[in-house]
């Protein structure tokens, strides 16, 4: 898929040990594997099975993606930030494709 | 017996489909203000050439579940959005023979607010043209690329985004003067009725809107929203497609998407909804 | 006595029901829940889902999910062909035991969330969605 673009939310702002939201989105149709084509042919099943997101190096959320994600998967959760890090998110495609974003944010 | 199955079966097919009618009248005081900044008015004193059919107009928002309106009021959570970030690509991006992108004639893409919101508009032949006919004529003769289907990702990307442009601005479609043709033309196929099941736009958006329809709320067919993603599709639905599956939900032929039929429902369309705001890529069932 | 259009009829508003392709097996659900507990036994209570009571359209459901000290929480849907919808495993970086996502129920079902806790045991909530099957086409 080459028009797969993630999206990600983060707070404005946070202080050191606050507990803030992360929102995330990524356009992928989410092909399910069940539904047929105009021919009768069965549509071969193609989903973001992983999304990660790591921050400061550290596991935040590791969740394992099946077909009744809707389309174009939205996460959201909570990450306690200790220090200024990047924050990495990554999404594995069923296709071998791996997506990721990295973004710097700052604890004031 | 045989009596009320006659009814059944006939003129009143139309009632069997709108059984179980329960009001389901537009949200009596939520408001649409996006991300706590754009505050989109959902209301309006309905335009004069309806003659009173409606006390008031509504957005199709209104209309729609607590869960569904809170997609719209942030640019986050609607994914009607991720459509028009792709749109920028491709508005910058070179494209056709001629190797030129929509920005090196047009620029920043705010150069578009208002184009949207005056849509359909007459061409310099006299035709009556839809934004997908602008953008297409811009493809193949300026950029020399290839035309994009009507329900084309790239087509819906770009009607997405510059329809972006105009949010908030006021439904401008003109309907006078050259425009008044076609504006009777959608004006006679907005009363006209369709398919098997005999059925107008009218019969459901100004005679049934407040009441269920297959499961489903009726609004009062207003376009300001369009284009829009649907949640049941999961993509972008551009007015026209919303068309043709209105009218093959009453089981008749459908004229196709682009059509000069469809473009001039979509002019009459638009002007029921005049004193609403464009609302860019809005969120529906 | 319903002739065959009445029957024709009255199936416009449910004829998307029929075209559920099937519903998960209670035992695919049970298979499901004893694959991510290891058979240990399930404590009912703990886990709070937050879901519509009825949702719209069932392609695109928000749904969030929390269980205070959860290290992961495998979310279920009991009436789709299958039951699998996500697991979140929360790491040392996990701000709370939540998350939240949006989800394609094919029917009215339950759904069903069983958490891990850090101290090995398991906790279970369900909830409900009425799920709307219907809607003009587009």
């Amino acid at each position: 898929m080459s028009d797969v673009r993630p999206r990600i939310r983060l707070p404005r702002s946070a202080k050191a040990g606050d507990v803030v939201e992360v929102k995330t989105l990524i356009s992928h149709n989410m092909e399910t594997g069940t539904r047929r084509d105009g021919s009768g042919n069965v549509i071969p099943r193609q989903i973001i099975n992983r999304f990660t997101c790591e921050y400061a190096g550290k596991m935040v959320v590791d969740m394992e993606m099946h077909p009744a994600i809707s389309a174009n998967p939205y996460v959201e959760f909570d990450v306690k930030v200790e220090e200024s890090a990047d924050f990495v998110f990554t999404w594995y495609d069923d296709d071998g494709s791996v997506y990721s974003e990295t973004q710097a944010f700052e604890v004031g | 017996m045989k009596t009320i199955t006659k009814l059944w079966a006939s003129a009143a097919i139309c009632g069997a489909m709108l059984t179980g009618m329960a009001q389901a009248d537009p949200h009596p005081d939520a408001e649409l203000i996006i991300e706590g900044e754009l505050h989109l008015a959902t209301r309006a004193a309905p335009p004069e050439h309806l003659g009173g059919v409606f006390p008031e107009i509504y957005s199709g928002w209104l209309f729609r579940t607590d869960e569904t309106r809170a997609l719209q009021m942030d640019d986050f959570d609607n994914p009607g959005i991720l459509f028009a970030e792709r749109g920028l690509d491709r508005w910058n991006a070179a494209d056709g023979a001629a190797g030129q992108s929509c920005a090196d004639c047009h620029g920043d893409v705010e150069s578009m607010a208002g184009v949207r919101a005056a849509m359909p508009k007459i061409n310099e032949n006299g035709e009556l043209w839809a934004l997908e006919h602008y953008v297409n004529n811009c493809r193949t003769t300026r950029m020399e690329a290839d035309a994009w289907g009507w329900n084309s990702e790239p087509m819906k990307d770009m009607s997405s985004l510059i329809s972006l442009q105009s949010r908030g601005m006021p439904v401008a479609v003109q309907m006078d003067g050259d425009y008044a043709p076609f504006w009777e033309q959608g004006k006679e196929m907005y009363y006209t009725r369709f398919g098997q099941l005999e059925m107008s736009c009218a019969n459901c958006h100004e005679d049934n809107w407040g009441r269920m329809i297959r499961a489903d709320h009726l609004s009062q067919g207003m376009s300001n929203g369009f284009p829009t993603y649907r949640l049941k599709n999961a993509t972008i639905v551009p007015l026209h497609q919303r068309f043709r599956g209105c009218i093959r939900d009453t089981r008749g032929e459908t004229f196709r998407e682009g059509s000069p039929e469809f473009t001039a429902l979509e002019l009459y369309v638009s002007s029921r909804g005049l004193g609403l705001p464009i609302e860019g890529v809005s969120v529906r069932q | 006595m319903l002739t065959r259009r009445d029957t024709m009829a009255l199936g416009l508003g449910v004829a998307a029901v029929a075209m559920v392709p099937g519903v998960a097996s209670a035992s695919a659900v049970d298979d499901a829940i004893s694959a991510f507990t290891g058979g240990a036994a399930v404590a009912d209570g703990g886990v709070t889902i937050n879901a519509p009571e009825i949702a719209e359209n069932g392609n695109t459901v928000p749904i969030e999910v929390e269980a205070a000290g959860a290290v992961s929480i495998l979310m279920l849907a009991a009436g789709n062909p299958t039951p699998g919808v996500a697991t979140f495993n929360f790491g040392e970086g996990a701000g709370t035991s939540r998350a939240a996502t949006r989800i394609r129920l094919g029917g009215t079902q339950d759904v069903i969330a069983i958490a891990k806790l850090a101290d090995g045991s398991f906790a279970r909530g369900a909830v409900e969605v009425k799920v709307t099957i219907g809607g003009c086409g587009g």
